[in-house]
């Protein structure tokens, strides 16, 4: 078993079907990657995942315990973090502490002893944004902001990491920065679920692809398969998908 | 038999009263999303404006009728409209509901302006109260009326919705305005409509209400309190059900009223007998509240706020601290007694908007009800208190418990419900609890008696660490009456709860409040319990409230039911929001406007003390003071932060530069001790040379700052528009100057520090 199961899952927003019977799975040490068009269901999957919405049917198991009954903060205390497209950090607080919450909830519900409190600034510096620490997050581009999203993801000390298209509005330097970032991560043991655009960024850093399109699982590979599965390129018309790394 | 059809007739009759009212709510809720806490007193002035055209100036009774009905009523709807609430879109749930909360106490100031509630105002039953037979049943036109009234109301707005472009179009601008508009609906007249018909739907519940009755504004207007419960069963959207509601609740309050035994002498019959008809709607609003499923948690992605919480620092706190319990020692010697009682109870409302502090300003929740937390923390330092400081404690734990069970349902649900729950449980405790006799419970030798068979309590005086607040005497070379140790006592605790304030905005709960008034989403996905952590600060925030209520208490030596009556409390809360919800600096301020506007209680001390002019006057601005409290929150919204804080930006200044800070202490110091000498001077010079130096301080210390360079020049208001040229043509229409420049690196925040 994997450390994330999804299964089956399906969710439906009146007559409209975002999801339909996905299933998918993410390993320690490894980056997964999630695509697929817009409105494919990416978010709305993650939605589901930790527990924001709750699916019309199948359900997720983290560590081979079901979370599906489970409410969104008894998920996070089990080890499940995430960053959102749309960002949602805490505009009336600093880079710090938007950290440090976490951190003093980590540090609090956490069983295993572990105090991230001491780590507040370099979790900071590992995202690369030491210089900005003492402003307020809504005085941050849209692209730091995003990194002060899985800075905050981060404090938690997951076990899983699920991030929503974090390379948009980061310039190309930054998004090199994120891929070492997210291998680092990996290498640490975390298991990565990635939501990402930049096909160049995807291909980089993931070990496994799925492809999500109109809310089903069409394909699902390493990079190289992928980048030539004919449902991928099908679904992919037109896009940048085809280009050589 | 018989008797039973009769009844069920008379609850009918009610239930179209509260069927039509609702649907009112509804409607404007739905199609603007502004629920309006004001729509019961709309329906009361619309019961008055009828009353002065039919019973004063003798109008037909249907001329009268619709007149209110078809001309004042979407006269108001629209003025509102216009006027307030088509301002208020795209602001917080938190302001609109300030400014509905102050509506709703403007307009009952507003009516008791024009009709002096001395007077008595009868007014007949519709059709003289002339009746006709149905199958032995005495049925009156006046109940015929009301419940045709609510029938042609519920076919009508089915039609209008269903059936009409002007209804669809306003069903679609619910969920989506922008959304709307390209499809060619027009959301600002979908509003203008949903508001006119909402006022007119209100006023005509208003006037049905009238047959028969004296007008009271007050009792009118909280009458919408039995609508809100309706439309809860709609769930504040379904039309149908809404009307389902209000029969349910006015048939269990008239059969209730009708079979339940009154003035018997059995235990149960004592408590649950007379007054808890009125309490019966409320009861069903809690129970629907309880059956709601829970709400999704709130993101809203990354906004840009104007509102702004800075860190306060220890520093910063002590000085206010010592600023103001030095201020208060230094009022002693020069007010009589029974101001520097006054004074004292300054302190007292301060600490009731302390308590809003962390509930409404960090947390981001409301509580319309924290005047019931004060009167619980009153009625437990009477019974428990004892003059002893154990009371206090007590005071805080009973009104920190119930003030759990009362958030606990509404937490899981949006910011709205818990306004109505707070708000419907305050009106509970008015209508019910504070009304209750001694009285034992049942099986039990426990006697129940929370005002006596009196209705009023008497609260001993606090001794505490050997200083009796109640003794005459000499303290430490000071010679104190009771009343200037009362105000001892208050400052002390205000400073108090002003530093728990502190220490809650500087710790980790400090922090993920203000986090999850941000983002409840988030919060939820870092392993916060979001539903604990509101209940833990609405638990706190009443037991702060408890603790302000027993002291309030025991400067007044007593306490009793009406001091801590809903409508008493809304200022304090609007007050309290115009003030500013994240200083502490705010309550005061908003203590000092309380007690000088709601009770002109300062004007005594200005007279005796400074002015040597006659008694109070009564007139017309004791009128505007009980209602400027609701003015000052309409008025919301020009600055979220509150008036403080542009206090504060204009005397700042006078800490930046020693010499200003120098000039301004010994000015003051000066001046007092002057005024303490001297005969001729009084406090009312103390204050205005007070006023006078602060001024002049504030403009000194600014020169030096910006001399020093750490304050940034006014902009020089000359290059402020470009010359009237857009800032797209500058360059193309003229050249561009040095000016522009400057503008341009101004506005971009590139200054010299920046760029340096
Ligand atoms: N709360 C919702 N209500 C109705 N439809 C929704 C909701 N959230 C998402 N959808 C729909 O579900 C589909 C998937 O959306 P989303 O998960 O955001 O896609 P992606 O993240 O892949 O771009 C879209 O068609 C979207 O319109
Ligand atoms: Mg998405």
């Amino acid at each position: 078993m994997s450390l994330l199961e999804v299964d089956k899952i399906s969710m439906r927003f009146g007559g409209h079907v975002a999801l339909d019977a996905v299933t998918l799975h993410a390993d320690p040490g490894l980056v997964t990657a999630l695509i697929g068009p817009n409105g494919a269901g990416k978010t709305t999957l993650f939605n589901v995942i930790c527990g924001l919405l709750s699916p019309s049917s199948g359900d997720v198991y983290l560590d081979n315990k079901s979370l599906t009954k489970l409410k969104p903060y008894k998920r996070a205390r089990l080890g499940l973090a995430r960053t959102f497209q749309r960002l949602e950090l805490w505009s009336l607080l600093t880079v710090r502490e938007n950290v440090q919450v976490a951190a003093e909830l980590r540090a609090g519900f956490g069983s295993d002893g572990v105090d991230p409190r001491s780590e507040i600034e370099s979790i900071v510096e590992r995202v690369g944004l030491s210089d900005m620490i003492d402003h307020r997050v809504d005085e941050l581009p849209t692209g730091q902001a995003r990194l002060v999203e899985i800075a905050r993801a981060l404090a938690t000390k997951p076990r899983l990491l699920l991030l929503d298209e974090p390379a948009s509005g980061l310039d190309d330097q930054e998004s090199e920065g994120l891929g070492h970032l997210l291998r680092e991560l990996a290498a640490d043991g975390l298991a990565v679920l990635i939501v990402e655009h930049d096909v160049q960024l995807v291909m980089d850093v993931s070990d496994h692809i799925f492809v999500l399109d109109f809310g089903r699982v069409i394909a699902n590979g390493d990079p190289a398969s992928i980048r030539t599965d004919p449902a991928v390129l099908a679904a992919y018309l037109g896009s940048s998908l085809e280009q050589p790394s | 038999m018989s008797d039973f059809l009769s009844f069920t007739i008379v609850g009918l009759a009610t239930a179209a009263i509260y069927a039509i009212g609702a649907s009112g709510l509804v409607l404007t809720y739905t199609t603007t999303g502004v629920f309006n806490f004001a729509h019961g007193a709309i329906g009361m002035l619309g019961a008055f404006m009828y009353w002065q055209l039919r019973f004063d100036w003798g109008l037909p009774a249907p001329l009268a009728f619709l007149i209110v009905l078809f001309g004042f009523g979407p006269l108001v709807g629209v003025l509102l409209e216009r006027g307030i609430f088509r301002g208020l879109q795209g602001t917080s749930e938190a302001v609109r509901l300030v400014v509905t909360v102050s509506l709703l106490f403007a307009m009952i100031g507003v009516a008791n302006w024009i009709w002096d509630p001395q007077e008595n105002r009868l007014s007949e039953k519709f059709f003289g109260g002339s009746s006709f037979k149905v199958i032995g049943e005495i049925i009156t036109y006046q109940e015929l009326l009301r419940v045709g009234a609510a029938v042609v109301v519920a076919i009508g707005l089915r039609v209008l919705l269903y059936r009409t472009r002007a209804g669809i179009a306003m069903r679609a601008s619910v969920d989506d305005r922008p959304l709307a508009a390209l499809n060619g609906a027009r959301p600002d007249r979908s509003a203008m409509l949903a508001w006119a018909i909402g006022c007119s739907l209100a006023m005509l519940a208003g006037m049905l209400y009238v047959g028969g009755i004296a007008l009271e504004a007050q009792s009118i207007s909280l009458l919408i309190v039995n609508a809100y419960a309706a439309a809860m069963v709609g769930r504040l959207r379904s039309l149908p059900m809404t009307f389902l509601g209000a029969i349910v609740i006015a048939l269990v309050q008239t059969y209730w009223g009708a079979y339940v035994p009154q003035g018997s002498e059995a235990a149960w019959a004592q408590y649950f007998g007379q007054s808890i008809v009125f309490a019966i709607p409320i009861l069903i609003l809690f129970i629907v509240l309880l059956a709601l499923p829970a709400a999704r948690l709130r993101g809203h992605g990354l906004t840009r706020t104007r509102e702004f919480y800075p860190m306060p620092s220890w520093v910063g706190a002590s000085r206010f601290a010592a600023i103001v319990l030095a201020g208060a020692l230094m009022a002693i010697p020069l007010v009589a007694a029974k101001d520097s009682l006054t004074i004292a109870k300054l302190f007292g409302t301060g600490i009731l908007v302390l308590s809003l502090v962390p509930l409404v300003g960090l947390g981001g929740q409301v509580s319309l009800c924290q005047f019931s937390f004060a009167g619980i923390g009153a009625v437990t330092m009477s019974h428990l208190g004892g003059g002893s400081p154990i009371g206090l404690v007590y005071a805080m734990v009973f009104a920190g418990i119930v003030g759990a069970i009362i958030a606990l349902p509404a937490l899981r649900l949006s910011g709205i419900y818990l306004a109505l729950a707070t708000a419907a449980f305050a009106v509970f405790m008015d209508r019910w609890v504070w009304k209750l006799k001694p009285f034992k419970l049942p099986f039990t030798d426990v006697t129940i008696d929370l005002f006596g068979t009196a209705g009023s309590l008497s609260v001993e005086r606090l001794k505490i660490f050997g200083f009796d607040s109640g003794a005459k005497g000499k303290v430490l070379g000071m010679n104190l009456s009771p009343e200037d140790r009362q105000l001892i006592v208050m400052a002390v605790g205000f400073v108090a709860v002003a530093m728990v304030v502190v220490a809650i905005r500087r710790s980790s709960f400090g922090r993920r409040l203000l986090a999850m008034k941000d983002s409840e989403a988030a919060c939820a996905t870092v392993g916060m319990n979001v539903t604990g952590t509101k209940l833990a600060i609405f638990s706190t925030s009443a037991a702060l409230a408890g603790l302000g209520g027993a002291l309030i208490g025991v400067a007044n030596q007593s306490t009793n039911a009406d001091n801590w009556q809903f409508l008493n409390g809304l200022p304090v809360f609007m007050i309290g929001v115009v003030g500013g919800m994240g200083r502490i600096g705010g309550a005061l301020f908003a203590g000092i406007s309380l007690q000088v506007l709601n009770t002109m209680a300062a004007w005594p001390v200005l007279n005796t003390r400074f002015l040597g002019m006659g008694p109070a006057p009564e007139g017309w601005y004791s009128k505007f003071a009980f209602a400027s409290p609701g003015f000052m929150g309409i008025g919301l919204g020009r600055n979220p932060n509150g008036a403080v804080s542009d206090m504060r930006v204009g005397f700042e200044p006078i800490l930046m530069s020693r010499r200003a800070l120098a000039i301004v202490s010994i000015g003051i110091v000066g001046l007092y001790v002057a005024t303490l000498r001297v005969d001729a001077l009084n406090g009312w010079i103390f204050i205005l040379g007070t006023v006078v130096l602060l001024i002049v301080g504030a403009q000194i210390g600014k020169s030096d700052a910006i001399a020093k360079g750490t304050l940034e020049p006014d902009p020089d208001p000359s290059i402020e528009e470009f010359d009237g040229t857009h800032l797209e043509w500058v360059g193309i229409d003229r050249p561009v100057t040095d000016t522009d420049i400057a503008l341009l690196d101004s506005k971009l925040g590139l200054t010299r520090e920046a760029l340096a």
